[in-house]
């Protein structure tokens, strides 16, 4: 059995959700306090959504100085698999395990709502389940999920196929949902085992909340 | 000692808090705004010896915390 190790900062409030989602995908999962300074053997670590540190300073930029995020980073350095899903989104972009960084949405609204995302790219170990393309419906709740990155910076993604999602109509035309450069929703390092994303997949894993499309994005790590 | 850090979205950086005042100011009758930064600015009180030390130990808080230098740029006053 696949084992996942979710962690929970002070505010993290997506933790049980996601604790749920993948044990209802066939993980083992264990959550794991922000203090600890050593991550359990595991296949994956996912830093869930919420708001750590009450998104004091800038989203994310405190949690990532955290205990456990040293070990996260040696994790990941040795390439072990790491998801980012929203504020965990904010947590690795402030630790530097993904390019970019995350700003205020551009409307300054919390948004929360179902959003169509298109799938960019699928040669990653979490999209390999998804075809390149495909419209997914999957929940996003931020007020700062406007990713920038510069020039120079989003050409190395498009060159590397980093970028995972851009938000999108039903019929898979791209639209602004928050400002983001090129309506990046997601992406993942140069290597390929680090990624983020702003919508919550974990939330869409029972048709009685609306959508399943999340299990597919998630399973990717059980393969 | 003090000091005090101004941290700013970078030159080119879209400003959506600074473009949505710019506006606000601009439908109260303020026509000749033509830009608006809004940023923050963090005081902190150091146990420094002298101006330069503290202006050392500030700017490695900035760097590694106060800003995030992929979107902000900061500046530093030492106030005795």
């Amino acid at each position: 059995m696949k084992k996942a190790v979710v962690l929970r900062f002070p505010g993290t409030n997506c933790e049980f959700d996601t604790d749920y989602a993948l044990k209802k995908l066939g993980f083992d999962v264990e959550v794991v306090w922000h203090k600890e300074e050593k991550l359990p053997e595991c296949d994956l670590v996912v830093v869930p959504g919420g708001f750590s540190y009450g998104d004091y300073l800038r989203s994310g930029s405190i949690a990532r100085f955290s205990p456990i995020m040293n070990a996260v980073t040696k994790f990941a350095n040795k390439g072990g698999y790491v998801l980012g899903i929203c504020n965990g989104f904010q947590i690795l972009t402030e630790a530097g395990l993904l390019p970019g960084a995350l700003k205020r949405n551009n409307s300054l609204h919390f948004i929360s709502k179902f959003q169509h995302i298109k799938v960019i790219n699928n040669d990653n170990k979490f999209l390999q389940k998804c075809e390149v393309g495909e419209v997914l419906n999957i929940p996003v709740a931020h007020a700062d999920g406007n990713y920038y990155i510069d020039d120079e910076g989003l050409e190395k993604l498009k060159a590397n196929n980093q970028i995972l999602i851009q938000y999108c109509e039903e019929n898979g035309q791209r639209v602004v949902l928050n400002g983001s450069v090129e309506s990046i929703g997601g992406v993942c390092n140069e290597n390929k085992n680090v990624f983020g994303l702003m919508p919550h997949p974990e939330r869409a894993i029972e048709l009685a909340l609306g959508s399943i499309d999340g299990i597919k994005m998630l399973e990717g790590f059980k393969a | 000692m003090k000091a005090v850090v101004n941290v700013f979205l970078k030159e080119g950086v879209l400003d959506p808090q600074g473009k949505a005042t710019r506006h606000a100011l601009g439908s109260l009758g303020f026509n000749n705004v033509n830009e608006v930064r809004i940023g923050k600015q963090i005081v902190i009180d150091l146990g420094a010896s002298s101006k330069e030390e503290a202006l050392k130990e500030v700017e490695k808080m900035s760097e590694t915390l106060l800003a995030n230098t992929v979107i902000e740029d900061y500046n530093i006053e030492i106030i005795e």
